[in-house]
């Protein structure tokens, strides 16, 4: 059976290689980000690449006081739904992080915002008693690293979050998967300097979609960044504070 | 937009520049405001024309979405980004064909107008420019204009071959061509030397909606020019039989990993390629039924073929005589080549039908010959330059998109419709803000001297 699934950010490189991925079996998308002409541009061209139904609609992350009005919005047009995926970020300038007027905005985006319009979809799936909610956190949440502590920290606090939004639900039938994406070949890591195993972002979506079909809740990507962030988290705090991450 | 500093090379893999390339993923952002860029889709033009030695090249691969499909008048609007690959896999289920189409569908839509490239069937039905219907092109000063043959015409067929130095072509709308399958009757005929080869070619019986000649290049003497020429159309559903009711397609399973040495490909390996392949296409003599794939993209099934070529890269020359002396003119220009004993892999001859409007592109009515000549030492750019010679005399021109040395003077003598571009250029893009390796070299911005 095809899901309805709502993708909030879903104009990130990894959101479409996602929404691809769910066109692919056949599901209805409901795309939501602030940008409404790249909303339209990535619906036509799933519609016309997969014969899918595709809606879309303005969602603004750090707006949290419209989220209720917008799922209502979500519902009315999609009222079959039964997926969510989390997929807005918000990476910031570290430097300029350091002053708190920038890193509010992370936080307010990485995990206000997530938190939200999260708990709104998590009480109606729970409702529905089937359905899945997907958030793309990150492995600069594994551990706070002095080139991104902020967007690290914002990111670690909604793997919290879904860990234990993911052990309320469980109960009530909701799956919710928390992935922790490594270095992905997208406009937020063009061009930066020192980065390895870069991963494609139809990759992503691929596994995305296909955690779906597993059991594992926390899904790191590629695989090996389990890994290493294994390593990186065994790593004694003397050493590790002395080091240039 | 964050950067990217990067080697760079055409897929020729010859010359090698240091570009700064950009890679947007929303179509706002392909109006960027740095100096001194060009476009670049899949880099699929060989040599320097999608490269920007020490200045920026915007890819535009990931502005890739398909906008609109009429089905039933058969119309398409998409971002430029977007293969000609990923059309054919949503239109041919439908229905529809590209109107016009290159050697390989791994090539952008965009790049298809900027090079206002040609197919197998120019002869009746013109280049890839003449079915566009319009082009939203994003200009110097990041403003979007609608250009089409009705309006702003003159920049519209400035920009129709104008290899992206008018602006950023960010969507196409495109008339497609019904097909009532995925599939192609093709027939071969073996010609034994060059004049049985302009005969064929020049024979209304035997003309077909698309057809090609490959040529042994390695014969020489009384062979010279020997070859076959393939002819077809999109079957309709009558001469298919059962067995062909599917558009499935074969996917991609050969790859070519690793940079082959440079002595494989030498004179006495292609002479027996050459060979082998003249024997076993010419014993084709009755029709066949082939995909739409093997007919039209023979290559794309070898994953990156260009490696074949060895580390240095290679260079494809690709030049046009007029009609009323090809014969003589491609004579000649086989017998300079197969004198030089350099082998050339890959020779396709191919007929062209009258002159288009794009003011830069390449066809006119005549016989174009494309040649593929791996680099060994500076005697090839010696030889091409001869073979240059050959085709101003004989009132013809060299592909921009293929390109990688030609002269500044050349192209002028060449392109008589350059001082009517220039002034275009000029005036939409007073700074040149859109410059290319290619550009540079041959001049562009300078006017004929």
């Amino acid at each position: 059976m095809s899901d309805a699934v709502l993708i909030l950010g879903a104009t990130s490189a990894i959101a479409r290689a996602t929404a691809v991925a769910f066109a692919a079996r056949g599901d209805t998308l409901y795309l939501a980000s602030r940008d409404e002409d790249e909303l339209r541009r990535i619906s036509a061209d799933l519609r016309l690449r997969f014969g899918i139904e595709v809606h879309f609609g303005l969602f603004d992350a750090e707006a949290t006081e419209t989220h209720e009005a917008f799922f209502k919005s979500v519902i009315a047009i999609m009222p079959t739904i039964s997926g969510v995926v989390l997929a807005f970020g918000y990476l910031g300038d570290q430097v300029l992080a350091r002053d708190f007027s920038v890193g509010k905005k992370v936080i307010a985006i990485n995990f206000t915002g997530a938190v939200s319009i999260l708990s709104i979809c998590a009480n109606y799936l729970e409702l529905l008693q089937h359905g899945f909610i997907i958030g793309i956190a990150s492995v600069a949440g594994d551990r706070g690293r002095q080139s991104n502590y902020v967007y690290g920290a914002a990111k670690g606090a909604l793997s919290l979050y879904l860990q234990g939004l993911s052990n309320r639900l469980y109960a009530r039938g909701v799956r919710v998967i928390t992935i922790k994406p490594g270095f992905v070949d997208t406009a937020m890591t063009y061009g930066l300097p020192g980065l390895f195993l870069v991963a494609s972002p139809q990759y992503l979506g691929e596994r995305i979609v296909g955690s779906l079909g597993k059991s594992a809740d926390v899904v790191y990507l590629p695989w090996f960044w389990r890994y290493i962030m294994l390593i990186i988290k065994c790593i004694p705090e003397p050493i590790f504070k002395r080091m240039k991450l | 937009m964050p950067t990217l500093t990067t080697n760079l090379t055409g897929w020729g893999r010859y010359p090698t520049y240091s570009c700064e390339l950009e890679r947007p993923e929303r179509y706002v952002d392909l109006s960027s405001s740095v100096h001194s860029q060009i476009a670049r889709g899949q880099g699929r033009s060989y040599g320097d024309a999608a490269l920007n030695e020490n200045a920026y090249v915007l890819l535009t691969e990931r502005v890739n979405r398909l906008l609109e499909l009429d089905v039933q008048r058969g119309i398409l609007r998409s971002e430029a980004g977007v293969t000609l690959a990923d059309i054919l896999e949503v239109i041919v289920p439908k229905g529809w064909f590209l109107p016009v189409t290159p050697g390989t569908k791994f090539v952008s839509l965009g790049g298809c107008v900027a090079a206002d490239v040609h197919g197998k069937n120019h002869h009746h039905e013109g280049s890839f420019g003449d079915h566009v219907i319009s082009i939203e092109l994003i200009l110097a000063d990041g403003s979007q204009l609608l250009c089409s043959s009705t309006e702003n015409s003159a920049l519209f067929w400035a920009t129709v071959g104008g290899m992206g130095l008018t602006g950023i072509i960010g969507e196409v709308t495109l008339k497609l061509t019904p097909i009532q399958s995925g599939y192609v009757k093709v027939q071969n005929h073996t010609a034994e030397n060059l004049g049985q080869m302009f005969s064929l070619m020049q024979d209304a019986m035997i003309d077909d909606r698309y057809s090609v000649a490959w040529i042994d290049s390695m014969a020489s003497g009384s062979l010279l020019g020997r070859g076959v020429v393939m002819c077809g159309h999109h079957a309709v559903e009558d001469e298919l039989s059962n067995n062909f009711h599917s558009t499935n397609i074969p996917k991609i399973n050969r790859s070519i990993p690793f940079d082959c040495p440079s002595w494989m490909l030498n004179s006495s390996s292609v002479s027996m390629f050459n060979a082998l392949y003249y024997k076993r296409e010419s014993g084709k003599r009755e029709p066949f039924i082939s995909s739409y794939d093997s007919f039209f993209y023979p290559l794309d099934t070898i994953g990156q073929w260009n490696r074949m070529y060895g580390k240095r890269g290679f260079v494809q020359y690709q030049c046009v005589v007029p009609d009323s002396l090809a014969f003589e003119g491609i004579t000649l220009l086989l017998q300079k080549l197969s004198a030089s004993r350099r082998p050339s892999f890959l020779a396709v001859l191919k007929r062209l039908g009258a002159e288009g409007r794009g003011m830069l592109s390449f066809p006119i009515a005549g016989y174009t010959l494309a040649l593929d000549l791996p680099i060994r030492d500076e005697g090839l750019f010696v030889l091409l330059n001869e073979l240059d010679e050959i085709v101003l005399r004989y009132g013809g021109r060299v592909y921009l998109a293929k390109d990688a040395r030609l002269s500044a003077d050349s192209f002028c003598s060449m392109y008589p419709r350059y001082d009517e571009w220039l002034k275009i250029k000029q005036r939409i893009d007073p700074e040149n803000k859109f410059s290319s390796s290619l550009s540079r070299r041959l001049s562009i911005n300078e006017g004929t001297r």
